[in-house]
């Protein structure tokens, strides 16, 4: 995944997020909960059956696991790869989380809906990670790949061939 | 014109928004999923669907793939976010509300409108607690005095019933923001083709379909299109859309959908409970209608509009109500909301009142007698004697709706052989009067 240049955070391209969706294998989720109608265990789960490996990071929860993953305290502690870091957390926290992606090697930092931090970004942007702001992983995938038209929902695709089930 | 498609334009969305070739069969034509139901993976993948958490189909009831192409291509037209399809269009009014009324509040409603739908809201909605409360469709202040703590929603039709009439949008979306509830749009008249109410500051928007949109008055229906603007989280005049759901063990639509909340609340809540849901059937047949929408929207106006100034010329006509028309009152109104034409259905009045107003239904040879509009046939009412008879006088007159008025919906025929069927007509009834 190359790309270190700053990309226009307002509207980003669908072939943009398409390419993330397509590349990355393993989501560090920052903020997952281990409340089953929480919104960020909606999106863990929906990962998760759409074959991703998504590790919960949540330093605050008495559970061992979260949809069956070993949770983790801090992005640090992870053992084994990380290709994006999901962050359901606020965005003043977006700054040191972007440094432990970085440490650990992350290709793709993603802020979820209603968070933004560009200086977050530009820091993140810099060390060569894409960045995904005020977007839900769970909403692009279904968006781009044929799900979240079945909601009646607007999903600006717009295509002259079969659409990928995946 | 807002720009509905980073890339594509009206035209080409209205052929293919929401209709991308089937996944399974490579089918171009959309198939029609004349299903009632649909089999889960396993357990887990039934919960998960129960729960809302993944996207998929339950019961036709909730969601259908043919019906959820028809929202997806209806959404895109308008600039939403979603869109819910019903039934029927009056079906479509309910639900719209349906997130935002409870017992007790209070939904002000213009006063020139289909007059089905002023029963509707004048009376029915009394049996559900929900009052409407009428105000002048000409005057925003009018909106603006009658907004109350208990208000919960605005509703005009765009280009009025029974014709001829364009409303002041930007001005009336002013008065919603302000008192920080939704202005829902009835923009069957008009068609996103010739208005898009978002752009004027609309938040929800809704059509009967069985108008112009199927456009050949084979197939019942009605949509309600949110913007996906308007903010519902933490706003404690919506409960049903900012409390917890205890039907959904707990969650809060706002919360977790965000700007899919409204949508998502219409399908999981208000079809799967009120049932109004719309027939594969239909779905597919105003698919099929809408990507025709643009070529026969600007028959309809141009027709329309000619057959407005021949009338306005003939001797046993007293008036004619067409926004284009430079006589008109709302002709400023249209050239604003309207530039593309000003539809094709609008009033006129006959001489000799009543009386004249029912022979001319029986004159013409053209023109079907119907309570329709929006057909490729062209078509004549008299409101008084027909879809607005349970008015009173006094509603009649505030509706444009007095005892001369007729009501043409122009169709897509030749113009000279509409106007050659209502120039004979007329003069028939010069004679007969005579
Ligand atoms: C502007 C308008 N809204 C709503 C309706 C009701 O729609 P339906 O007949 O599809 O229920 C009509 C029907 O005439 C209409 O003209």
């Amino acid at each position: 995944m190359p790309s270190s240049t700053f990309i226009d955070h307002s509207s980003y391209r669908d072939s943009h997020i398409r390419e993330i969706l397509n590349n990355v294998n393993s989501i560090a989720m920052v903020g997952a909960s281990a409340t089953w109608n929480r919104p960020s265990n909606f999106v863990m789960k929906y990962l998760l059956q759409k074959g991703y490996k998504v590790i919960p990071v949540n330093p605050n929860t008495k559970e061992k696991e979260i949809c069956g993953e070993k949770v983790f305290g801090d992005l640090a502690s992870i053992s084994g790869t990380v290709d994006m870091v999901d962050m359901f957390r606020p965005e003043h926290e977006a700054h040191e989380l972007v440094e432990d992606a970085i440490k650990i090697g992350a290709k793709v930092f993603w802020m979820q809906l209603e968070i933004f931090n560009n200086n977050a970004a530009q820091l993140a942007e810099k060390a060569g990670l894409q960045v995904v702001m005020n977007r839900c992983p769970k909403i692009e995938y279904a968006r781009l790949f044929g799900e979240l038209g079945w909601g009646g929902i607007n999903t600006g695709v717009i295509s002259n061939s079969r659409r990928r089930l995946k | 014109m807002k720009k509905l498609h980073p890339q594509y334009g009206f035209n080409t969305l209205a052929v293919h928004a929401g209709t991308a070739p089937d996944p399974t069969t490579g089918a171009r034509c959309f198939p029609i999923y004349q299903t009632s139901s649909y089999v889960f993976d396993d357990a887990d993948h039934a919960a998960s669907l129960f729960n809302l958490q993944a996207p998929g189909f339950i019961y036709s009831r909730l969601s259908n793939p043919t019906v959820a192409a028809l929202e997806e291509k209806l959404a895109t037209l308008e600039g939403g976010r979603g869109g819910t399809v019903t039934s029927s269009g009056h079906a479509a009014e309910t639900l719209a509300l349906f997130p935002l009324m409870a017992p007790g509040m209070e939904v002000i409603v213009a006063n020139k409108l289909y007059g089905g739908t002023i029963n509707l809201m004048g009376k029915s909605y009394r049996k559900f607690g929900w009052s409407a409360v009428f105000v002048d469709a000409d005057n925003p202040e009018d909106f603006h005095r009658a907004v109350t703590e208990k208000t919960r929603a605005i509703f005009v039709e765009n280009l009025a019933n029974p014709g001829g009439v364009v409303i002041d949008l930007e001005a009336i979306a002013k008065v919603a923001n302000e008192a920080g509830v939704p202005l829902v749009v009835d923009n069957t008249m008009a068609t996103p083709y010739l208005s898009q109410p978002f752009e004027w500051g609309a938040d929800i928007v809704v059509h009967s379909t069985t108008k112009f949109l199927s456009g050949q008055g084979n197939a019942l229906g009605g949509v309600v299109i949110d913007s996906g603007k308007f903010a519902w989280l933490g706003n404690s005049k919506y409960p049903s859309l900012s409390e917890p759901s205890p039907e959904y063990n707990g969650l809060t639509f706002a919360e977790t959908f965000g700007d899919l909340a409204y949508t998502m609340y219409s399908h999981a809540i208000s079809l799967r409970d009120l049932g109004c849901s719309q027939s594969p059937m239909n779905a597919w047949i105003t698919l099929n209608g809408i990507e025709t929408l643009p070529l026969r929207i600007e028959r309809h106006c141009s027709n329309a509009l000619a057959v407005a100034q021949f009338l306005e010329k003939h001797p046993n006509v007293e008036w004619v109500s067409h926004a284009g028309l430079r006589s008109s009152p709302y002709y400023e109104l249209g050239k604003k909301y309207l530039p593309a034409g000003t539809g094709s259905v609008f009033t006129f009045g006959v001489k000799g009142g009543y009386e004249s107003g029912i022979k001319m239904l029986e004159m013409v040879e053209l023109f079907s007698h119907v309570a329709n509009l929006g057909d490729t046939h062209s078509l004549i009412l008299h409101p008084a004697s027909t879809t607005h008879r349970q008015l009173s006088e006094e509603q009649l007159i505030e509706a444009g709706a007095g005892a001369e008025v007729i009501r043409l919906s122009v169709g897509i025929e030749c113009l000279e052989d509409l106007i050659a069927d209502l120039d004979q007509a007329l003069n028939s009834l010069y004679r007969s009067s005579n």
